[in-house]
C-alpha cells in the first residue's frame, strides 16, 4: 500500500509539473493582458510535435529540443501579433470577444498541425534512457526526473527574470499600471509580446519534456490547455507562485484520485476542481477578491 | 414649467443624426430592394419576417434535387434551433456558454435512454428529456451565473466536458464511446422516418423557435435582458433581478438545445458522446458569433453558413478545423458583432 | 413631519478605510436634500450603500417606513428608490426610448409566458409603457431624441436620459449622483429647474453635487460629509456660514456660496 501511494504521488507530481508549466504560461499572459489564452495548450503540442519531427530528420535531442521550443515561440509571437494585438488595440475588446478569438486561434493551430503532421501518436526518445529507477518503494522513469528538474529550472529562471532583471520588473509594472509604465518608457506592446513568447516557451518546454512519457499527438492541446488553466485558477490567476502550486496540486489530486477512486474519470477530476474553485474560491488559493467600482 | 426648448441640449444638426436613413424615394425598384433587405436584416417588424420564413421553409424542398439536400436542410434547421437559443444567452443577455453541447447531448441521450432502455414512447420521452435538461440547467445555472466573463466561460466549459466524460464512461447506460442506437419517432401508430417527413418536423420546430425568441426579445423580458447586457448595475437599480433573469434565459437556451438534440437523435437513429464535446460547444458558439450576436436571424444565418460550408467543401475536409478557426478569429477581430448586425448597421447608415 | 428616508448609524469600511463612519440623517419628503463634501468624503459610497450595491457594516436605513437595510440592489427600486450614476450607466445597446422603458420594468408586468407567446394583454401593456416612457422623456426635455439610439446622443442629453429612466420608476426618492457634472451653465440651470419641479411634484430628491451654485439654489437642506462622517447639516445658508465647512471644503468658493445663499 505504501508503495502504490508513493507511485501515485510520483506520477501525479510529474503530470503536475507539466500542468505547472502550462499554468505559468496562462498566468503570464493573463498578468499582462487580462486575457485567457485558450491556445496555450496548443503550444505544448507544437513543442512536442516539432521535437518529434526534428528528431525524425536526424537531429540529436540536444539540438531538437531547443529548436522545437524556439519554433513554438515564433508561432506564439505570430499569433499575438496577428490575432490579438489588433483586437485589443481596436477599442472595446471585451472579455468574451478575446476568449473567442483565442479559441479560434487554438482551432486554427490544431487544424494546421493536423495538416503539417498527422493525427497519429508519436513518441520522443527519453532524454537519458528508459530504465526505471526505484526511489523509496516507487518505480520512477528517469524522464520523470527530467520533467521535474526541467520544470524547476524553468520556474527558478522565471523567478530570477521577474524579480531580478530590469525588464522583468518592467513587465510586472506594466501589469499593475500600464499607463504609468508607458510614461516611464516601457513599451506595453513589447511586454505583451514577451509575455506571449514566454508562455509559448513554457508550454513547448512542457510538451518536449513529457513527450517521452505520455507521447504526443496533434490532439493533446485541448485537454492540457484546460487542465493547465484549471491549475492556474486553482492557484489564483495572475499569480506565478500560485500557478506552480496549482499545477502540482492538480497533478497530485489527479494521480491520487485516479489511483484510489477511478481511473476512467481521471480527466473529469481537473474539471471538478475548476468548478469547485470557481464556485467556492474565485480568487484561487492566493488571489484576492475585487469589487466593481461604480 | 418645462425647461425652455432652446436649451434642450440638441443643436439642429444633431436631430438629423437620429433615426434610420430613409430610402431614396425616386427609384421604386430600389425602394423594394431596400425594403426586402431591411426585412432580411431585421429592421422591419416581425410579422412579415415570420411570414417570409414560413414561405421559404415551405418552398425550399422544391429546390431539392435529392435526399442529400433534405439531410443538410434538416441539419441546418436543428443547428439553427440551438443557435437561436444560445444567441439569447450570448447576444442578448451578454453571458457566455462554452458547454452548451452538453445540454444538446443530454436532450438526445435522455430521450434515447428513456425510449430504448425504459420502453417509453418517443412522443413522451422527448418532452420528458427536454424538461429534465431544463431542470438540470436550473440547478446548475444558479451558482454558475454568479460568475462573469472568463470564469463563467470556464465553468460552463467544465460542466460541458464533465457531461461528455460521463456519457463516454457510463457505457452500461449510454453505450460508451461508440454511442447507442435511438428508436424512431412513432406517432399515432405511424413511424416518422425519412427525410421529407423530418424536414417538415425540423422546419416547423425552427419556425416555432424563431417565433418564441422574437417574441421574447421584443417583450419587457427582452428589454430587461438587453438592459442587463448594457449595464447590469443600472438594470438592477431599475428593479431588474439580474440573477433571476440570467437563469431564466440560461434555462430557455438549454431547453432549445435539448429539443434540438432530442430531435436529432431520433432523426439520425443514433447518438454518440462526441455530441457533448468541447469542440461541438465551440462550433455552436462560432455559429452564433459569426452570424450575429443579438440577432435571431444572425443565429439562423450562422447555423446555415457554418453547417453548409463543411458539407459543400468536402474537398476541404482536411482544412475544416483551420477554416473554422480562421473564420472565428477574423469575425471577432473585424466584425465583433457578427455579420448580420454589421450589415444592418451599414444598411441603416444608407 | 415624518422623514421619508432615515439613515441611522450607517457605516462601511474597506480594509482599514472608513468610507462611511456612523452616519445619521433624515430626509423630509418633497424636499431637495443635497450631500456635498470633498472628493473621497464618501458621497458615492453612501449612494452605493443606499442602493444595495454595497452592504453596510452597521446601521439602519428606513425608506417610507420600511426597513430596507442590506437589501439587494434590485429590491431598492421596488422599495421606492431610483438613482442616476456619476459615470453614465446608459444602456448604449438600446434606443433612448427603450432605456426609459426599462425604467417601467416594475410598473408593468414582466412575465415570461405572456412574453414568449405575445398575448394581446402584453401588447396593451407595451403600448401603455411606451406612452409613459415618451411622457418621461418629454418631461425632462428630450423630445428631440424620442427616436434616437442611445449611442448617438450627446453627453448632456444622456444625463437627462438617465434621469428620465429613473423617473419612469415613479420613485418616492430619487438619488441624483452629480447630475450637472460636465454640463455648461445653461444646461446646469435646466437641471436645476427640473430638480425643483420634481420636488414640487412630490418626489424627494437626494442630490450629490459639486456644483455649489446649483446646490445652494436648489436645496432645502444640505448635508456635508468629510472623510465619511457628518461634518455639518442645515439649510444652505447655515451650511455656507459654518466655519468647519468653510475650512474643510468651501474655501475659495466661499464668496460665491455666501452670495448665492444671500440672494
Amino acid at each position: 500500500m505504501g508503495g502504490s501511494w508513493l507511485q501515485y504521488v510520483a506520477g501525479g507530481l510529474t503530470a503536475g509539473a507539466i500542468y505547472a508549466l502550462v499554468a505559468l504560461g496562462f498566468s503570464i499572459v493573463y498578468h499582462a493582458s487580462h486575457a485567457i489564452n485558450f491556445a496555450q495548450g496548443e503550444f505544448v503540442m507544437i513543442g512536442g510535435m516539432s521535437a518529434v519531427s526534428l528528431v525524425a530528420l536526424g537531429l540529436p535531442l540536444w539540438i531538437a529540443v531547443p529548436l522545437a521550443v524556439a519554433g513554438a515561440v515564433i508561432v506564439g509571437l505570430l499569433v499575438q501579433r496577428l490575432a490579438l494585438e489588433r483586437a485589443q488595440s481596436g477599442g472595446q475588446a471585451d472579455v468574451v470577444t478575446l476568449i473567442i478569438i483565442t479559441i479560434g486561434v487554438a482551432l486554427f493551430l490544431r487544424g494546421l498541425a493536423q495538416l503539417v503532421w498527422d493525427k497519429r501518436i508519436h513518441a520522443l526518445p527519453a532524454f537519458s534512457g528508459s530504465e526505471p529507477i526505484t526511489i523509496g518503494g516507487a518505480t520512477v522513469l528517469p524522464q520523470s526526473l527530467w520533467v521535474l528538474g526541467g520544470a524547476a529550472v524553468a520556474v527558478l529562471a522565471l523567478g530570477w527574470f521577474f524579480n531580478r532583471t530590469l525588464y522583468g520588473k518592467a513587465m510586472r509594472a506594466t501589469a499593475i499600471n500600464p499607463l504609468a509604465a508607458r510614461l516611464m518608457g516601457i513599451s506595453t506592446r513589447g511586454v505583451m509580446r514577451t509575455s506571449f513568447a514566454l508562455a509559448a516557451a513554457l508550454g513547448a518546454l512542457g510538451g518536449v519534456l513529457t513527450a517521452p512519457i505520455t507521447f504526443t499527438s496533434t490532439d493533446i492541446g485541448v485537454m492540457l490547455g484546460l487542465k493547465g488553466f484549471a491549475a492556474a485558477m486553482l492557484g489564483g490567476l495572475g499569480s506565478f507562485g500560485g500557478a506552480v502550486a496549482g499545477g502540482l496540486l492538480l497533478g497530485l489530486i489527479e494521480g491520487l484520485g485516479a489511483g484510489f477512486v477511478s481511473s476512467a474519470y481521471k480527466d473529469a477530476i481537473a474539471f471538478v476542481v475548476i468548478l469547485a474553485v470557481l464556485f467556492f474560491l474565485p480568487g484561487g488559493l492566493v488571489g484576492a477578491r475585487r469589487s466593481e467600482r461604480v | 414649467m418645462t425647461p425652455s426648448r432652446s436649451a434642450a441640449g440638441a443643436p439642429a444638426q444633431d436631430v438629423a443624426a437620429s433615426g434610420p436613413a430613409q430610402p431614396n424615394p425616386r427609384r421604386p425598384l430600389g425602394r423594394v430592394a431596400v425594403r426586402a433587405f431591411e426585412v432580411v436584416v431585421g429592421l422591419a417588424p416581425r410579422g412579415p419576417q415570420l411570414g417570409a420564413l414560413a414561405l421559404v421553409l415551405a418552398l425550399l424542398p422544391f429546390t431539392f434535387a435529392n435526399n442529400y439536400f433534405y439531410e443538410v436542410a434538416i441539419l441546418v434547421a436543428l443547428n439553427a434551433i440551438v443557435c437561436v437559443g444560445l444567441n439569447l444567452l450570448i447576444g442578448y443577455a451578454g453571458q457566455i456558454s462554452l458547454g452548451h453541447a452538453g445540454f444538446y447531448a443530454l436532450g438526445g441521450y435522455g430521450s434515447a435512454i428513456a425510449a430504448a432502455r425504459w420502453g417509453w414512447p418517443v412522443w413522451a420521452s422527448m418532452p420528458a428529456a427536454v424538461l429534465a435538461v431544463g431542470a438540470l440547467a436550473w440547478l446548475v445555472g444558479r451558482p454558475t451565473l454568479r460568475l462573469k466573463g472568463h470564469t463563467l466561460a470556464m465553468a460552463t466549459l467544465g460542466l460541458g466536458v464533465i457531461v461528455s466524460i460521463v456519457l463516454t464512461n457510463e457505457d452500461r447506460i449510454t453505450g460508451g464511446p461508440d454511442g447507442m442506437a435511438v428508436p424512431p419517432l412513432v406517432l399515432a401508430g405511424r413511424t416518422l422516418q425519412g427525410e421529407p417527413v423530418w424536414y417538415g418536423i425540423a422546419a416547423a420546430a425552427l419556425w416555432l423557435a424563431v417565433w418564441l425568441a422574437g417574441n421574447l426579445i421584443d417583450s419587457p423580458v427582452g428589454r430587461a435582458l438587453r438592459a442587463l447586457h448594457g449595464s447590469e448595475v443600472a438594470a438592477e437599480t431599475l428593479g431588474v433581478d439580474s440573477a433571476r433573469w440570467k437563469l431564466i434565459v440560461f434555462v430557455i437556451s438549454a431547453l432549445f438545445a435539448a429539443t434540438a438534440g432530442a430531435l436529432t437523435a431520433h432523426y439520425a437513429g443514433f447518438i454518440t458522446p462526441s455530441k457533448a464535446s468541447f469542440l461541438h460547444s465551440v462550433e455552436l458558439v462560432i455559429m452564433v458569433v459569426f452570424g450575429g450576436m443579438a440577432s435571431v436571424w444572425g443565429a439562423v444565418l450562422g447555423a446555415l453558413v457554418l453547417t453548409v460550408l463543411p458539407q459543400a467543401l468536402t474537398v476541404l475536409k482536411d482544412y475544416e478545423m483551420m477554416v473554422f478557426g480562421a473564420v472565428l478569429v477574423i469575425t471577432m477581430v473585424f466584425f465583433p458583432r457578427g455579420i448580420v448586425p454589421t450589415l444592418a448597421r451599414l444598411a441603416s447608415k444608407g | 413631519m415624518t422623514s421619508i428616508l432615515s439613515v441611522a448609524g450607517l457605516a462601511k469600511r474597506f480594509g482599514g478605510v472608513k468610507a462611511v463612519d456612523d452616519l445619521t440623517f433624515e430626509v423630509a419628503p418633497r424636499t431637495v436634500h443635497a450631500i456635498i463634501g470633498p472628493n473621497g468624503a464618501g458621497k458615492t459610497t453612501l449612494l452605493n450603500l443606499l442602493t444595495g450595491i454595497y452592504r453596510p457594516d452597521a446601521g439602519r436605513v428606513t425608506l417610507a417606513g420600511r426597513d430596507v437595510t442590506g437589501l439587494p440592489t434590485h429590491r431598492w427600486a421596488a422599495a421606492g428608490l431610483g438613482r442616476t450614476f456619476q459615470n453614465l450607466q446608459i444602456f448604449f445597446n438600446m434606443s433612448a426610448l427603450d432605456n426609459v422603458m426599462v425604467g417601467r420594468h416594475l410598473r408593468e408586468r414582466c412575465e415570461l409566458l405572456p412574453s414568449l407567446l405575445r398575448t394581446p394583454a402584453l401588447a396593451r401593456t407595451e403600448r401603455a409603457c411606451r406612452t409613459a416612457a415618451r411622457e418621461m422623456m418629454h418631461r425632462v426635455g428630450l423630445d428631440a431624441w424620442l427616436d434616437a439610439r442611445a449611442d448617438s446622443m450627446p453627453y448632456g442629453a444622456l444625463k437627462r436620459l438617465e434621469i428620465a429612466r429613473a423617473l419612469a420608476l415613479e420613485p418616492q426618492v430619487l438619488l441624483l449622483d452629480e447630475p450637472a457634472a460636465g454640463l455648461n451653465q445653461t444646461e446646469a440651470r435646466e437641471i436645476d429647474a427640473l430638480i425643483r419641479e420634481l420636488a414640487a411634484g412630490g418626489t424627494t430628491v437626494l442630490l450629490v453635487e459639486h456644483n455649489m451654485r446649483l446646490v445652494m439654489e436648489v436645496s432645502h437642506r444640505v448635508l456635508v460629509l468629510d472623510r465619511g462622517a457628518k461634518l455639518a447639516e442645515g439649510t444652505p445658508a447655515e451650511v455656507a456660514r459654518d466655519e468647519r465647512v468653510i475650512e474643510a471644503y468651501l474655501g475659495v468658493a466661499e464668496a460665491e456660496a455666501t452670495e448665492a445663499a444671500d440672494a
